[in-house]
């Protein structure tokens, strides 16, 4: 780091976001600068365009009540960085890192770039230990993986934020192998009473000891809420790859995420894409969801699930689309069955987690989970169908099989998708085996006779191995 | 060489003042960075060229240096079995070609050598990998390197081509990236390349030497099935670039891999393989490059005489990354913010699939199969219809059938392959010659299925005439037991023509037998309620590939079950 020079009065124009100087300091692209004013406040920017004799700052706050003259530049000479430490932990921060629970700063131990550095895929480990959330609809049907990004597609209004509370204080381990297991909550944009309630949540179960906190508030400028996830995961990852702790990072809203990306880039004067985003979309929400992973060799892991809302509920808006290219898999809230009062209301069909069969099966759940699972989405889906079939035709004109498969749909969601509290998953599979009892034997095309025989024939004998 | 200062930078694009001449294409590098870079336009007093790299840092009077020469990637049979960017830089350990290796001459003094033919080989770990002589260097043996231990970037032999001139000849080779490579003549692909898969192989199959894209919205099974065909197919070489995709994806390939062994050679899978990364966050430009990468490299084993799949998974994010910089030049947007030359990348893309007669006489082949992920789902948009142009297998991958986990999700309705007929004969030579009738006569049925169930819809089930209550009997048989193949099974993940056909009999006998048993007035529930349907569904995970016995038993089971179904109603009107 090179040492600090203020220069004085150079500037040419203010657009939006963007202040144009004359450059008469060597500086390079992405550097951090301070911007002060003349009234003494600083706002900070990064270098986003240079020529020979001018360069464009890109300042992350508001700009209003910049003036040309007089304005002083701060040159820090490095790009953004965060100075973070061990006692991070426990503290409450705002969205750019800075203390706002009337601790004392945090002590550096370390400088890290808030970009990260790209996680080279060839020393990347392979994600493979499976996290109970306590969750049924989670654990059984879209297993999450240690280094796993699953984020939730919600919709406003829809209790994604309790859902994400419980996952972030339930999970835990399926082997205690007494490791550290620490908690990054970063909310971006959310408001004073969602941070609020987090905030007592977290001080209730205890878990605020092991969990930092980044609250980037709906009235904090846009410019910082890009920049709040970047802290949030420089944070993470100093927590796993530097102190070897399991780090689970819940973020919510990404769509806010989006919105300030999107008016940040229209006041660049980019070319927008589709729905106003810019073109880059993809490219940038990336560099936050491979943020997340697992180092050969390395100790610790990053686990993030993000939340997002669905504009309008639609899973096609670029927002939920894109970020479905990028992380692997996504658990999705379904408005219809909150309304029938089922909680949590994972609508399991168009949930997934890519990396299930890497995280169950032998060695690491049960050896029948995957035909389970995979039994369950087949009789499931089909009785959706056959309830689509049914509003037209009437229960009556539907053959035995097609009406216990609707009798199945609506136990699996009663029974099977709303719970009440932690369920463990021992329960979740003795209630999915007694589920698929209702169904004829004969049209559980994914389970092989074996299985059939172990599970299903003799419900008695079942039912006292799941007692012990 | 020229080399010029930087004037301006911004995002991964820089001007630069000249000094001396840039040629368009010409690769540069920034001096005291590792950063690599390609001019994308001239003029007297500017270039403008992209960085391959992280551009942090960087900033006007910096020195651009120009190479002299287009875009190039190192070639040679270190290749197989690493990993490496979208530039061909290893990404793990040192540079293998810094390394010595063991190298035994093919040919002996005076030999004479066409471009392409082998000039000896290099020995690891037991396998030999040969060592091309590049194109446009042939001619008459004057000095060759005795057996024994070389540095890999010395010349190993001397050839005094038919000009009298003297080349030294290496175990590498450089090539520019947007050239193909030179071959004798072009041949009509004239087999399919065996996947392993049965929807593909016996529905919709590809050709060696052919083109196929894998179109799907997320979590359709893309690079589920990308990786299924990179393990299980017959090509010799498999290239596998990851084009904006997943790093966990890439630690999976190069995890899983070794320990998987090739059914054919019984070798580890990873020693053919090659590994092309550039994940979704790594620099954008380089991802453009990585896909004509890939197709060198592939080019590069082709023209040694050996069959080469390359999977570009994904083709839309290499799109998408074209529109990005072209967006950066400020071009004018065509469809949807990408450049208007998107669908003419697009062909020069999927043309250098083919099977050829390389230069020295030999047989080898490219076939290229590029992932698509159109936004939402929707295959209207502008990369899906511009692909669908230029290849001749479409796989299209559907939600509803990726959402009841039936994989692989392909849709057969959507789903299309032209050369398919020409394969008729092939199969026959393999042992089945109905094998165009059996797939016509699925792909029929499952047609009218799709029709019935819209039917349904209307007035139910029951309501359908007991010949329609056949077809969907049928059409869910043909479903369960030939198109859905789980990648996880041990027993199914792969299946050998052979085996495809003994499945194939199966369940067009089932079907013949049903119309028949319906003729003769069995009820066509009873015919659906069979036990030895739910036999016959499973048995691509019941039974295993070198058991031909047990078909023969479920044959058998089959026969005497539908016997006894037509003994059952001996009053038959």
């Amino acid at each position: 780091m090179r040492a600090e020079i203020t220069l004085n009065g150079t500037g040419r124009s203010i657009e939006g976001p963007l202040l144009t100087l004359r450059r008469n300091v060597d500086i390079g692209l992405n550097e951090a600068v301070d911007v002060i004013a003349q009234d003494g406040t600083s706002r900070f920017g990064r270098i986003a365009a240079l020529d020979d004799d001018s360069m464009v700052v890109e300042v992350l706050e508001s700009t209003a009540g910049l003036a040309l003259s007089d304005i002083r530049l701060r040159v820090r000479g490095e790009p953004l960085t965060f100075q973070i430490g061990p006692d991070i932990l426990g503290r409450v921060l705002d969205g750019i890192g800075r203390p706002i629970d009337g601790g004392p700063p945090i002590a550096a131990a370390e400088n890290r770039r808030i970009d990260g550095e790209v996680l080279n895929p060839a020393l990347r480990a392979l994600p493979t230990d499976f996290i109970e959330t306590g969750v049924t609809a989670i654990d059984l049907m879209n297993s999450l993986v240690r280094g796993q990004k699953l984020p939730i597609f919600s919709g406003g209004g829809l209790p994604h934020d309790r859902l994400a509370m419980e996952i972030a204080t339930q999970a835990r381990l399926r082997s205690d192998a007494g490791e550290t297991f620490s908690i990054v909550f970063v909310g971006i944009g959310i408001s004073y009473d969602t941070a609020a309630s987090f905030r007592h949540v977290m001080d209730e179960t205890g878990a605020l000891a092991h969990t930092v906190m980044f609250l980037n508030m709906a009235n904090d400028p846009s410019a910082q809420r890009i920049l709040t996830p970047r802290y949030a995961l420089t944070a993470a990852e100093y927590l796993a790859f530097g102190l070897g702790h399991h780090v689970l990072v819940v973020m919510t809203d990404i769509t806010n995420y989006c919105e300030a990306l999107r008016e940040v880039s229209a006041g660049h004067g980019e070319i927008p894409s589709r729905k106003g985003y810019p073109g880059y979309l993809y490219s940038d929400l990336a560099t936050l969801y491979e943020r997340a992973g697992w180092m050969t060799g390395v100790a610790g892991t990053v686990t993030q699930v993000p939340i997002l809302t669905m504009p309008s509920d639609d899973i096609s808006h670029p927002i939920p689309d894109l970020t479905g290219y990028i992380t692997e898999g996504q658990i999705v809230l379904d408005r219809v069955l909150d309304r029938k009062g089922i909680y949590p209301p994972i609508n399991v069909l168009p949930s997934l987690s890519r990396l299930i069969d890497q995280g169950i099966g032998d060695g690491y759940t049960d050896a029948d989970h995957p035909a389970l699972a995979h039994q369950l989405f087949a009789s499931y889906s089909k009785a959706v169908r056959t309830r689509v079939l049914a509003s037209v035709v009437g229960r009556d004109g539907l053959t035995e099989s097609d009406q216990q498969h609707l009798d199945f749909a609506d136990l699996f969601e009663k029974q099977l998708v709303h719970q009440d509290g932690r369920r463990g998953l021992e329960e979740s599979f003795g209630i999915a085996w007694e589920l698929l009892r209702k169904l004829p034997g004969a049209e559980l095309m994914r389970l092989s006779d074996e299985q059939i025989e172990r599970h299903l024939k003799e419900p008695r004998a079942e039912q006292e191995t799941l007692d012990d | 060489m020229a080399d010029a200062v930087i004037s301006w930078v911004g995002g991964p694009i820089v001007h630069g003042r000249p000094k001396g001449s840039f040629a368009v294409g010409e690769a540069i590098t920034v001096s005291d960075t590792q950063l690599l870079g390609e001019v994308i336009r001239v003029a007297h007093d500017r270039i403008v060229a992209q960085i391959y790299g992280d551009t942090t840092g960087l900033r006007p009077g910096t020195r651009l240096e120009g190479t002299g020469r287009a875009l190039s990637v190192t070639l040679g049979p270190h290749l197989l079995g690493g990993i490496f960017d979208g530039l061909l830089r290893p990404l793990v350990g040192d540079d293998p070609t810094d390394r010595s290796v063991v190298f035994e001459p093919g040919l002996s003094l005076g030999d004479t050598i066409l471009p392409g033919q082998s000039i000896g080989a290099v020995v690891e770990n037991g396998t030999k990998r040969q060592i091309p002589t590049p194109p446009g260097l042939g001619g008459t043996i004057e000095t060759i390197l005795p057996a024994g231990t070389y540095p890999m970037a010395d010349p190993v032999a001397q050839v005094r081509g038919e000009d009298g001139v003297v080349h030294g000849l290496g175990m590498l080779e450089i090539w520019p990236i947007r050239r193909s490579r030179p071959i004798q003549r072009r041949l009509v692909p004239n087999r399919p390349m065996v996947t392993g898969q049965r929807i593909l192989d016996s529905l919709f199959p590809v050709a060696r030497g052919g083109k196929a894209a894998i179109p799907g919205g997320f979590g359709t099974g893309k690079t589920v099935l990308q990786e299924t065909l990179a393990k299980w197919c017959d090509a010799d070489i498999i290239v596998y670039v990851g084009c904006g995709e997943r790093g966990n994806e890439m630690a999976e390939v190069l995890h899983e891999f070794p320990q998987l062994l090739d059914p054919r050679t019984g070798r580890p899978l990873m020693e053919r393989t090659v590994v092309i990364a550039n994940t979704s966050n790594m620099p954008v430009a380089a991802r453009e490059a990585s896909i004509y990468t890939a197709v060198t490299v592939g080019e590069y084993f082709r023209d040694q005489g050996l069959h080469v799949a390359l999977m570009a998974d994904s083709t839309s994010r290499w799109a998408e990354a074209l529109r990005e910089v072209s967006g950066r030049l400020g071009e004018l947007p065509a469809e949807a913010g990408y450049p208007a030359y998107l669908s003419s990348r697009l062909a020069e893309f999927y043309e250098r699939a083919a099977r050829v007669e390389t230069l020295s006489g030999a047989e080898g082949s490219l076939t290229l199969i590029g992932a698509v992920s159109p936004p939402a789902g929707d295959f209207s948009e502008p990369v899906t219809s511009h692909t669908k142009r230029y290849v001749r297998s479409f796989w299209g991958l559907d939600r509803e059938r990726a959402q009841a986990r039936f994989y692989p999700a392909i849709h057969p309705l959507q789903s299309y392959s032209e050369d398919a007929e020409a394969f008729a004969a092939w199969w026959a030579a393999k042992g089945n010659d109905q094998w165009d009738a059996q797939r016509r006569m699925m792909l029929t049925l499952l047609e009218e299925e799709a029709r019935l169930e819209r039917m349904t819809r209307i007035v139910g089930k029951d309501a359908l005439p007991p010949s329609q209550q056949m077809v969907i009997t049928a059409a869910d048989l043909i479903n369960e037991a030939i198109l859905r193949q789980s990648a996880f099974s041990e027993n199914d993940r792969y299946c050998s023509p052979a085996r495809q056909t003994r499945m194939l009999r199966l369940v067009i006998r089932a079907i013949d037998l049903g119309n028949a048993a319906l003729e003769a007035g069995v009820a066509p529930q009873d015919i659906a309620s069979l036990p030895v349907l739910r036999q016959l569904k499973r048995m691509g995970e019941d039974i295993a590939e070198d058991d031909p016995a047990a078909f023969d038993r479920l044959g058998r089971d089959l026969e005497r079950a539908f016997a006894h179904l037509s003994e059952e109603v001996p009053h038959a009107s």
